[in-house]
């Protein structure tokens, strides 16, 4: 029999996303001993890492629902919390656009709405305003919401992580969660969890798996929670495209469908991204782009912004949205979050789709303060809350940059050309405090690769660095951890 | 202080050597040659093969082999040239922002000439459809890592695209002990060279299959499959069509794309469906006194062609500075025959002609000279190659090396034996 490790904690959390980051990070500020696990290799290798990337103003839900509330009070606190975990954040605002009569009917029942949630800075524009404000895009009249913003997600969930890690909760990586048993009359170690590598003895057990959730919340027998696994598909398009457009652009949403309609939203970095989509798929993790799609969101787009181009896509991706409601149902049901009455100290986040990064933060505290319930929570007297990022060279002025390189010269050998990220940016994200080291966990620490060659120069230029630099074999050399090596080893 | 220089080039590939050496030889003063790279030589230094220099040296050269002759000519010239240093920017008035090792600094050119080369088309520009696994790189990407950083990628690749680069891998992987299942083309005909149709294709069996397209990539964390579709005559897959193809390595060689990132940080007006940079008769930029040449004015196949356009646009350059007339470039082709070898031919590698020569009869037809019938009646009785490959240095690093008339069927066993020779 093989020897399985044991790790005993106050909190093991499952699931390394946005939400599951944001937990961590919020029961650090307390003592407790706090473990993460996730079967990936990094953190937001889910949804997290994978929507588009828009700090909701909370318009778009059902007055009196969880996922208003915590929209609402997600948007209010999200700048302060991106200025002190140092993670790029723009207050953009948005344009919800109507087409037709139908459309702008549905503006003023989103607008109505949106006052009653509380979202502040909603206006109506008329179709000429709308012509000024926004000369490339077509519509009639649309809703202009102030105070809807744009972030980097996966940055978001990295400096979450290296936030909570700083301030003493433990990551485990390249561990799946397969079973949970209840152990009767253990006050400290309810439960125990096995993954693939050890078993962990915990008091409480927060899930958050997201489309894994279900699965999760199965190994204790709650068999009544469903979930439809949603496939959203995006384009990414060059940075050049980025003087078409400097604010999301949302058609007005239509009906019974799963998700807000395919839009048009700048990423921080100043790419425009094309989606989601909405297909109900079977499997969870099916991230495929399909070529009915990618054609979809083209011709969609188009309506949106007549002057785009087919030369302008760079990439595509996906994110998958765990959907309570079935199919024939359509829209939202709302977020599920609760202490399971029968298993005390078994707390089910089921559901947590859009807006679920932005409400990430309020969710994380109505999990403290569930915890907070049952025991006393002591504040963590050496809790810091501010996360320094990795400096961006490229956006110093030239008597910095020439300081940098004077302290450091790797800062004068720019490893990737389309985003201008230097040998050092690329040696701090290697060495980043969670320890993971793969090609994909750099490039979104440090947006290398991203640029319109897709990584043709720097790509090899990383391989090397980690060969040379950090001893790591090419053999070892992965996208996403264990099981997706590039290299089979050397030539000679 | 900001340093001044006559001419200043961006990129020390063939054509921006070409263009120093020459701006140099027409009397400009001081010129300084960037290149973000720690060497010489541009894209050449990957490209180990052979069959460069035909046109301006006659004969058949390695890239590097060609990389240190353009380079040894600038040395010759006594042009000075930075290497490791990168051109962020680039105002109007032809001050340049560089980051190197040393620090940040800014330069004054009188004129300058950019050769700042090109890159690869990836999958994104495409957009293949399916999953986004590791196992998926261009071309080039794959030549740098096999013949420079000494590493592997897999051992069953599809090629996607038959342009050179993808067909010159093909034959590479191939010798270095990889299986290259197959080589698909979306276009009816391939567009890589006839020669390398028939010397990297052709010679190791490597199937080749126009009107087609890989429709699908399917493998979640390693790439485990390509499907492939016939396409229809908009270069659509066809449905029923389809195959899998097992694999761990999709190579593409799906086109260039000129490399334009600095020209755009100074407003110069690039071609919008090629992404070139368009010059004048005189290769003169939208921006008065700054060049163009190589690859990032038009991709070209053919180093020797750049090189001939490196001097001129460096020639003209110094003419700018001096306020003499300048010279016009005569656009030139390469003459080198793409496509399906003819039937029943064999394609003549020695010189830019590339005659098809064939039999009719007892007598040899097709080719224009002497040497072509050589080479033909070896073809018949014992066709031999020229095996580039890498051996490693005692300093650890990978060499390129050229061995010349070596039997088509001991390409193996010699590449495998190398050590003993
Ligand atoms: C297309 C799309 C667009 C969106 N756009 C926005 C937006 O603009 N703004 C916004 O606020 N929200 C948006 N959302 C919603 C948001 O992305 C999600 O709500 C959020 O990412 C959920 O985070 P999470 O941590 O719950 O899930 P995830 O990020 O999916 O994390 C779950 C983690 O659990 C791990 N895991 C699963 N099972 C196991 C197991 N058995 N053992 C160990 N680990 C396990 C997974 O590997 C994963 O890392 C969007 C969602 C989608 C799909
Ligand atoms: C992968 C690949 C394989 C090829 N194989 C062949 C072949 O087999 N046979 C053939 O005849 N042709 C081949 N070519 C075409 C070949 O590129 C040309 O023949 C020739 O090398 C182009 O010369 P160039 O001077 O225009 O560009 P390059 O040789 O590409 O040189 C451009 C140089 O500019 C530098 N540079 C770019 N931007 C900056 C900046 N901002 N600051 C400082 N430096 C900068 C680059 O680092 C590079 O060294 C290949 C091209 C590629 C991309
Ligand atoms: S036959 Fe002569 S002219 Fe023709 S390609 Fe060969 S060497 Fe050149």
């Amino acid at each position: 029999m093989i020897h399985m490790s044991l790790m005993i904690t106050d909190v093991l959390i499952i699931g390394a996303g946005a939400v599951g980051c944001a937990v961590a990070r919020e029961l650090s500020r307390y003592k407790l001993k706090v473990v993460v696990v996730d079967k990936e290799y990094d953190v937001a290798a889910g949804t997290s890492g994978r929507n588009s990337a828009v700090v909701h103003a909370g318009f778009n839900n059902k007055p009196g629902s969880l996922m208003a509330r915590l929209c609402v009070e997600g948007n209010a606190g999200f700048e302060t919390l991106c200025k002190e975990l140092d993670v790029p954040y723009k207050k953009t605002g948005k344009f919800v656009v109507a087409f037709d009569e139908e459309d702008q009917k549905t503006l003023q029942i989103i607008y109505k709405q949106g006052l009653n949630n509380g979202c502040k800075g909603l206006r109506i524009l008329d179709g000429e305003e709308l012509k000024r404000r926004l000369p490339d895009v077509g519509g009639i009249s649309a809703m202009e919401s102030i105070d809807t913003a744009i972030f980097d997600p996966f940055l978001y969930t990295v400096a979450l992580a290296e936030n909570a890690s700083c301030n003493g909760v433990l990551f485990r990586f390249g561990e799946e969660v397969k079973n949970i048993e209840k152990i009767e009359g253990k006050e400290r170690e309810r439960y125990s969890v096995t993954t693939d590598k050890r078993t962990y003895k915990a008091r409480y057990v927060v899930n958050c798996a997201g489309v894994g959730s279900v699965r999760v919340a199965q190994m204790l027998g709650f068999n009544q929670y469903k979930l439809y696994p949603c496939r959203g598909e995006y384009l990414i398009l060059d940075k050049i495209a980025e003087k078409f457009l400097q604010v999301p652009v949302y058609p007005a949403p239509k009906k019974g469908i799963g998700g807000l309609g395919v839009h048009l939203t700048p990423t921080i970095h100043g790419n425009i991204i094309i989606g989601p989509s909405a297909e109900y798929i079977e499997d969870g993790e099916d991230y495929s782009s399909t070529k009915l799609i990618i054609d979809k969101l083209f011709d969609e787009a188009k309506k949106l912004l007549p002057t785009l181009e087919r030369k302008h896509i760079i990439g595509a991706y996906s994110g998958i949205r765990s959907k309570q409601a079935p199919p024939s149902e359509g829209g939202f049901h709302d977020f599920l979050i609760q202490e399971e009455p029968e298993c005390k100290g078994f707390i089910n986040l089921i559901g947590i789709e859009s807006p679920g990064m932005t409400a990430s933060m309020p969710i994380a505290r109505m999990v403290c303060n569930i915890i907070g319930h049952s025991i006393d929570l002591n504040p963590n007297l050496s809790f810091n809350p501010i996360r320094k990022g990795i400096l961006k060279f490229s956006d110093q002025n030239d008597e910095e940059k020439d300081r940098l390189i004077k302290i450091n010269p790797e800062y004068g050998e720019v490893v990737c050309r389309c985003q201008n990220v230097t040998k050092a940016e690329i040696c701090q994200a290697i060495e980043n405090p969670l320890g993971v080291k793969s090609i994909a966990s750099i490039k979104y620490r440090v947006w290398a690769t991203t640029g319109r060659c897709n990584g043709g120069y720097c790509f090899a230029r990383i391989a090397e660095i980690l060969e040379k630099d950090y001893g790591i074999n090419p053999e070892d050399i992965t996208l996403r951890g264990k099981g997706s090596e590039y290299f089979i080893g050397r030539v000679k | 202080m900001m340093e001044r220089y006559d001419v200043v080039v961006i990129g020390a590939g063939p054509g921006g050597l070409a263009a120093a050496t020459s701006a140099k030889q027409h009397g400009a003063e001081r010129v300084l040659v960037f290149d973000r790279n720690c060497y010489c030589g541009g894209v050449l230094n990957q490209c180990i093969h052979d069959g460069f220099g035909l046109v301006r040296y006659k004969e058949a050269l390695t890239g590097p082999e060609y990389a240190e002759k353009a380079c040894r000519e600038a040395d010759k010239a006594n042009v000075e040239i930075k290497t490791g240093a990168m051109v962020l920017s680039i105002s109007k008035d032809r001050v340049m922002s560089v980051v190197c090792g040393n620090g940040f600094m800014k330069v004054q050119a009188g004129a300058i000439v950019l050769a700042t080369g090109c890159r690869e088309r990836t999958r994104g520009a495409i957009s293949i459809p399916g999953t986004r696994p590791a196992g998926i790189y261009t071309a080039g990407v794959v030549q740098n890592l096999v013949n420079i950083k000494n590493i592997m990628i897999g051992k069953r690749v599809v090629v996607l695209g038959s342009g050179d680069i993808g067909l010159i891998m093909a034959r590479r992987l191939t010798l270095e002990g990889a299986k290259v299942l197959a080589v698909i083309e979306i276009l009816p005909e391939p567009c890589g060279l006839q020669r390398n149709i028939s010397q990297c294709l052709y010679d190791f069996d490597i199937p080749l299959y126009v009107s087609h397209t890989v429709s699908r990539i399917i493998g979640k964390r390693k790439l485990e499959a390509v499907e492939i579709s016939e396409v229809d005559d908009n270069k659509q897959p066809i449905s029923g069509t389809e195959r899998i193809i097992e694999c761990d390595s999709l190579v593409l060689s799906v086109g260039l794309i000129p490399e334009n990132e600095v020209a755009l940080t100074a407003g110069i007006a690039l071609n919008e469906k090629t992404n070139g940079i368009i010059t004048d008769d005189y290769l003169q930029s939208s921006v008065p006194g700054i060049f163009a040449c190589g690859n990032c004015r038009s991709v070209m196949d053919l180093a020797d062609l750049v090189s001939e356009q490196g001097e001129v646009a460096g020639a003209n350059a110094t003419c700018y500075i001096k306020g003499e007339k300048m010279k016009i470039y005569m656009e030139k082709q390469s003459v080198f025959k793409k496509g399906f070898p003819e039937k029943g031919t064999v394609t003549c590698p020695l010189c830019p002609n590339g005659c098809s020569i064939g039999e009719y009869g007892e007598k040899v037809v097709g080719n224009k000279c002497k040497r072509g019938e050589l080479y033909f009646r070896q073809e018949q009785i014992d066709p031999r190659r020229t095996l580039t490959t890498t051996v490693k240095g005692i300093d650890g690093m990978l060499h390129p090396i050229k061995i010349e008339n070596v039997r088509k069927n001991e390409l193996f066993y010699k590449i495998q034996n190398l050590d003993k020779n």
